[in-house]
Formats: C-alpha cells, sequence, structure tokens
C-alpha cells in the first residue's frame, strides 16, 4: 500500500511502566487462548469418551487425572492433567470478569485511572477467589 | 491513495480493513458463553461425583444436551473469533495469514461439528 511505510509513530513508545490494566490485557489473551487451543480440545475429548463408554470414560480419567499403576507416563500426564484442570478454571473466571471489565469500557466507562486500576485488580484477585471455590465445591 | 481528501488517504487502511462486524460477535458469544459455560461450571460444581455413571445420568438429560449443544457453538464460535485476532496481530506475512486462518476455519467447523455429534449422540441415546 503506498505510504504504508510513511506513517506516523507514536512518540512516546519507549517510555511507560507496567501497571494492573497492562496485566489484565495479558492476561485475558493468555487466558482466552488457552482456554481455545486446550479447554476446547479437553471438553471434545470429555464428550466423545462419555459416547465411547465407561471404558473410554476411565481411560480419559487415567491419563488425565487418575494416572494407573505401574504406568510412568500416565503418572506424569495425571498430574499435568490436574494442573491443567485447576490453570483452565482459573483461565475461565479470568477471562470471564475481564470480559466484564471490557464491557463496561465499550460503553465508555472505567477509565479514569484510579478506577481502570481498582477493577483490575478485582479481575486479578477474583479469578483466583473463584477457582478456589469452585474447586472447595468440587472436591468437598 | 496518495492526494485526495484526508478521510480518503486513511480509509481502508487499517489492518484489516473492516472489524465492527467481528467486534460485535465477538461481544455477543461473550454473552452467551457468559450464561452457557457459567451454567456448565454450576452444573459441575453440584455433579454428585465425575464418575462414568453419573455424568453419563446427568448428560443425557434433554436440559444438559441442548445446553451443551449451544455452549459448543458459541464457544467455538468465541474462540475462533479470538484466535482469529492473535493470527492477525503476530502472523504479519500475507500468505501464512490467510494460511493460518484457513486453518483456525477448519478446526473450530470441525471441533464444533464434532462436539455436536457427540452431544446429539448422547441425547438420543445411540450410545
Amino acid at each position: 500500500m503506498a505510504g504504508a511505510k510513511n506513517r506516523p509513530l507514536a512518540p512516546h513508545l519507549s517510555i511507560w511502566k507496567p501497571g494492573p490494566a497492562m496485566v489484565v490485557s495479558i492476561l485475558h489473551r493468555i487466558s482466552g487462548d488457552g482456554l481455545a487451543l486446550l479447554g476446547l480440545p479437553l471438553l471434545l475429548w470429555w464428550l466423545a469418551a462419555l459416547v465411547g463408554g465407561p471404558e473410554a470414560y476411565a481411560t480419559l480419567v487415567s491419563w488425565v487425572w487418575l494416572g494407573e499403576p505401574g504406568n510412568s507416563l500416565k503418572a506424569i500426564t495425571s498430574v499435568l492433567g490436574k494442573i491443567a484442570l485447576v490453570g483452565l478454571t482459573w483461565a475461565f473466571f479470568e477471562h470471564l470478569l475481564s470480559g466484564l471489565r471490557h464491557f463496561v469500557m465499550d460503553i465508555g466507562a472505567g477509565y479514569e485511572l484510579r478506577i481502570n486500576a481498582i477493577w483490575s485488580w478485582v479481575v486479578m484477585i477474583g479469578s483466583i477467589v473463584l477457582t478456589a471455590a469452585f474447586w472447595a465445591a468440587v472436591l468437598n | 491513495m496518495g492526494e485526495g481528501t484526508s478521510i480518503g488517504k486513511v480509509r481502508g487502511s487499517g489492518s484489516a480493513h473492516s472489524g465492527s462486524h467481528h467486534w460485535l460477535l465477538q461481544r455477543f458469544t461473550a454473552i452467551a458463553n457468559l450464561l452457557l459455560v457459567g451454567w456448565l461450571v454450576v452444573s459441575f460444581a453440584l455433579l454428585p461425583g465425575f464418575g462414568f455413571q453419573s455424568v453419563h445420568e446427568w448428560i443425557v438429560r434433554p436440559l444438559p444436551g441442548i445446553a451443551i449443544a449451544l455452549l459448543i457453538i458459541s464457544t467455538f464460535w468465541h474462540a475462533k473469533l479470538g484466535l482469529q485476532v492473535l493470527i492477525e496481530d503476530y502472523v504479519h506475512e500475507s500468505a501464512n495469514k490467510f494460511a493460518c486462518i484457513a486453518a483456525l476455519n477448519l478446526a473450530s467447523f470441525g471441533g464444533a461439528g464434532f462436539g455436536l455429534f457427540c452431544i446429539i449422540r448422547l441425547a438420543l441415546g445411540g450410545a
């Protein structure tokens, strides 16, 4: 495209400091991509295992959660599976709360520096609290 | 381009040449995800257990069936829109970008189709 290389650059690209809004923005992308690239395939595996019957379902559970006596590969994947499931729960709550924050900002509200920082912290802390509450309910 | 009016010089020069439709769909599917995945997470917390019997007994009922079918459509749609933005941000070479977005479309429709087939089969008692 003609002239595309001569478009103006913002003059202050190198002058910035980290803040909560920046972290939430990055977490929004990380959590969304994690849910899409790991969460959805796991959801499909889970549904397919339910279609497959009790044996297929037990195979999924042994890979992702329980492991299998004498199987060292599943010993590793069952630990990774627990990390992944807790991580996906956190990613869901993080993406949900962060998404709600986006809805508020979409209507033009919440851009004042102090308010914006407060809600960024609410998103980060709230997602951890909700993740803990979910697993407390599941494991209870 | 070139010697036209100010608006004429910038029109169509955005990175993707369009976007408000994509932006709105991202919001509409986000609202659906909020309801449907929220429902799924609460259902998980209320399930008596995660063994085959208790999950199967629950998922073959009509309400979980239709909710999961809708959930598959809205989450895969939302994920497709979000990953497309990821690709547009990080894959700059236009042929590679096209290939990535084409693959993303195949994976999204394929995944959603597979998930819908599974839940319909469960709901109609084929397994």
